[in-house]
């Protein structure tokens, strides 16, 4: 199944298919670790509900969701539920 | 003197390690982005000394923002003898990542592996010697807080600086490593520096490169056309950064042995994180702990126990004088540091002591020998009423700009300010900012120079120029006198309010100030699109004790300097200009009217009338005219300024202050006899406060603003904008304050200010839709 990053519920994890976006934003994303293969799972929201806090390549980052649509995800369906239960 | 370069990611203890290696205190934060400028000191420990550059810390070589533009121009023109790359140990995947850019210089590189012990502690295993294999440098591991490991870094760096290297790319196995070395011959047949990292630049479309090199262009382009992989396209820049990682994930995954197999686990930083982000809690536990700074600081009532268990003054003790309020015994003015009808908050009880017990005895000591000393009368005037007076109301600010920079430096250091960001984006993206805007912001509570430094994090040059022009607005530590001696006077001469939330006030009022400015730049002379938000969160720690206290006395040597360097001038030179006429004859204090000063503020009057402290304030009313002038050398200056002219009018004949004390060094007295002397109402008062607040800052900020800003044009339009806003919200502020119904004739003003700016927004998006 394949959706993008800012469609996550809390807890939920998958790998990066693919980053879009304007370049200087995409290129952001990609430095700070969101490339294709990497797995990354959507710690929490803040409280307005925008950014996201996600945990990538063993660190937290945050960003928008209307930086997290430019990522699509693909989620197997063992990660997910792997996840789900530790997230709240 | 061989010159070495510490590059590394944003908060990976680089400044820590600068200053354990140089003795430096350079400021330490836990906040990606402290240090936006580079920064050198000298290591001595070394065969020969070694100076040090500590470069902004970067994530990547991007030309995208300025710290990595510094960081990568400085290794390539300057070129260090040893480049220093600081990786931390518990975030190694997204450290290694520069690592692979600094490796493709041709510039000895050595790997310093800092934050082994957090690694060990979590029970993880980092293997160095392996890392060392496959990287094909040093590595060294290294604790920059506990000073382990720095004179075997240094050795070993000393050694490295000795050598050549040649640049070496991870990116050989990649599909465009044939694209790469062939651009790479091109620019080597040109005699270019490093061409492998210029090579991979171009490769990505790097705009610096691109522009630098466009006859080697072709070849890039060439190769793209006929390039498509089916992923990326023909995007380099995404292949390139996709094959560093994917190269660090195939080799780095052996050197790095977590003992949990779980990926992602719940350590005791995310614990704390759960309720300081909560989804409810968060935003009224942020407010909570502003409101308990705030509290701490400044409350005389602290806890509200006075209020809740009704407790007597001192003077219903019979312990003080029931009209003055002054303790009668030595024993009762020890009791009112701590307590007078309510115990006084700890930041308060240091203020006290500071000030009464200190400040106050010692200045009035050394008053009292000059006093009696054989000087010629003009002398004693200079010495005490000029200079004591104005340094000691500017050293009595002390303890509270200490407390206040405590709090903030607690909130850095532990990590929580990176949260508040994270919690408050949403809000500062409806003003066109990003949350990164926040910290700024903040900083600019303590010292606007560093928070206008600061703003280099910002990526975007309009959000850039709208942060730096409302900083001065977040009312800093050097206003805070201004604040506390008017509210605290007006509240003893007037019986208006109450001083703390004078003071509240007049910080939320700087807030919204702030806000609105910022509101009307981004819809119309600062447009642009909000930027992003995309940073690294920080674990929790807890805040270093030693880190606390460099910061601190980081902060009182500044101010210390300051009042014994730029504002003892200026006490002097006001002191002169009030004492003389213009045909150079020295006056009494009663003929104060007729100096030099009093005459060119008289000639200004009449343009602050609509703020209240105009032609309104009658024949001692420039005193406030001079205040203001003098707060743009240093806000300090505005209430020391007020008591070298208090103790100048209480000598006129006929103005007599009874038993204000004006010959201790006392702001909230100097304010008071400012009030009798020219019976200034109450909004005029908070009009004078709020436009101190908003105007142009002080000479320091006005340079920084200049430096941080560099376009001419925009700092003009700045400076113009700070006295515009300022005579607004003084005048908003005086006629509302005087006459309520006035209102609404600014509502009127306001609305039709937002209907023209939506209006003309609205027709030119039409007009380019059209084109």
């Amino acid at each position: 199944m394949e959706k993008t990053l800012d469609q996550f519920t809390v807890g939920e994890c998958g790998i990066v298919r693919s980053v879009a976006g304007e370049g200087k934003i995409k290129r952001r994303l990609f430095d700070m670790g969101i490339t294709p293969g990497a797995e990354i799972l959507l710690r929490k929201k803040a409280p307005l509900g925008d950014p996201l806090e996600v945990t990538i390549r063993g660190y937290e980052l945050t960003l928008r969701k209307s930086e997290a649509c430019c990522v699509t995800m693909r989620i197997d369906g063992s990660t997910s539920t792997a996840a789900k239960k530790e997230g709240d | 003197m061989k010159h070495f370069a510490l590059a590394g990611n944003p908060n990976c203890g680089k400044t820590t390690l600068f200053n354990g290696l140089t003795g430096s205190t350079a400021h330490v934060g836990n906040w990606p982005g402290v240090t936006v400028d580079k920064r050198d000191g000298v290591y001595k420990k070394c065969a020969e000394p070694i100076s040090i550059v500590d470069l902004p810390g970067i994530y990547s070589l991007s030309p995208y923002t300025p710290e990595e533009v510094i960081a990568r121009n400085y290794i390539l023109d300057e070129k260090p003898d040893c480049v220093i790359n600081i990786v931390d140990a518990t975030n190694l995947e997204r450290n290694l990542y520069l690592t692979t850019q600094i490796l493709e210089m041709d510039v000895p590189v050595i790997i310093a592996l800092n934050m082994m012990d957090a690694v060990e502690k979590n029970g993880d295993k980092i293997d160095a010697n392996e890392l060392e294999k496959r990287l094909g440098v040093p590595v060294v591991k290294i604790s920059a807080l506990r000073n382990k490991g720095l004179s075997e870094l240094m050795d070993k760096a000393y050694n490295e600086s000795k050598k050549q290297r040649q640049g070496y790319t991870v990116l050989e196995e990649s599909d465009i490593a044939h694209l790469i070395v062939d651009v790479k011959t091109a620019l080597s047949g040109e005699n270019v520096a490093n061409p492998l990292f210029h090579a991979i630049k171009l490769v990505e479309g790097d705009e610096i490169e691109v522009s630098m090199h466009k006859e080697v262009l072709g070849v890039v382009e060439a190769f793209k056309k006929t390039y498509d992989n089916d992923i990326f396209g023909n995007d380099f820049e995404a292949l390139v950064a996709d094959g560093r990682y994917k190269y660090i994930s195939k080799h780095f995954a052996a050197v790095f042995q977590r003992k949990s197999k779980e990926k992602f686990t719940l350590t005791k930083s995310d614990k704390a994180d759960k309720v300081l982000t909560h989804k409810i809690w968060g935003i009224p536990i942020f407010l909570l702990i502003l409101f308990a700074i705030f509290h701490v600081t400044f409350s005389e009532d602290f806890l509200f126990l006075g209020s809740i268990f009704n407790l007597p003054s001192l003077a219903d003790l019979g312990l003080a004088d029931p009209i003055t309020e002054e303790p009668l015994t030595y024993g009762a003015k020890w009791l009112s540091v701590v307590y007078n009808g309510g115990v006084m908050s700890p930041g308060v009880i240091i203020n006290n002591i500071w000030n009464e017990m200190m400040v106050g005895e010692l200045f009035g000591w050394i008053q009292g020998l000059v006093e009696e000393s054989n000087m010629s009368p003009w002398a004693i005037g200079l010495l005490n009423d000029g200079i004591i007076e104005g340094v000691g109301s500017v050293l009595s600010f002390l303890p509270p700009i200490l407390v206040l920079f405590l709090f903030f430096s607690i909130l850095e250091d532990s990590g929580y300010m990176a949260r508040i960001a994270f919690i408050l984006d949403r809000i500062f993206r409806r003003f066109g900012l990003s949350g990164r805007a926040f910290m700024p912001m903040i900083m600019g509570f303590g010292c606007s120079v560093p928070a206008m430094i600061n703003t280099r994090t910002l990526a975007d040059e309009n959000e850039r120029t709208a942060t730096v022009r409302v900083i001065p607005f977040f009312s800093c530590g050097a206003k805070l006198p201004i604040l506390t001696a008017i509210a605290g006077a007006m509240v003893v001469a007037l019986g208006v309010g109450n001083a703390d939330l004078i003071t509240f006030a007049m910080y939320v009022l700087g807030i919204a100030v702030a806000i609105l400015s910022v509101l009307l730049m981004r819809s119309t002379t600062l447009k642009g699109e909000t930027p992003p938000f995309i940073m690294e969160l920080p674990s929790y720690h807890a805040p270093q004790f030693k880190n606390l206290m460099l910061h601190l006395w980081d902060k009182t040597k500044h101010f210390i300097k300051k009042a014994f360097t730029i504002i003892l001038a200026s006490t002097i030179v006001i002191w002169l200009l009030t004492h003389f006429s213009f045909s150079w004859k020295l006056l009494g204090d009663e003929q104060v009217n007729d100096s030099i000063l009093a005459n060119i503020a008289m000639l200004l009057q009449p343009l602050f009338t609509p703020l209240g402290f105009g032609s309104q304030t009658g024949e001692y009313g420039w005193v406030f005219i001079v205040a203001v002038v003098a707060g743009l050398i240093a806000k300090e200056n505005v209430i020391g300024t007020f008591a070298t002219l208090a103790a100048c009018l209480s000598a006129v004949a006929g103005l007599d202050f009874g038993n204000l004390v004006l010959e201790a060094a006392d702001g909230v007295d100097a304010v008071r006899a400012m009030i009798m002397a020219t019976g200034i109402s109450a909004p005029a008062l908070i009009s004078f406060i709020a436009f101190n607040m908003t105007t142009i800052p002080c000479f320091a900020a006005v340079g920084t603003a200049k430096s941080e800003l560099q376009n001419k044009k925009r700092f003009n339009w700045t400076l113009l904008f700070w006295i515009a806003s300022s005579y607004i919200v003084g005048t908003v502020i005086y006629t509302v304050g005087s006459w309520w119904w006035t209102c609404f004739i600014w509502m009127a003003v306001i609305a039709a200010v937002v209907f023209a700016i939506v209006f003309y927004n609205k027709r030119r998006s039409k007009r380019s839709s059209n084109l």
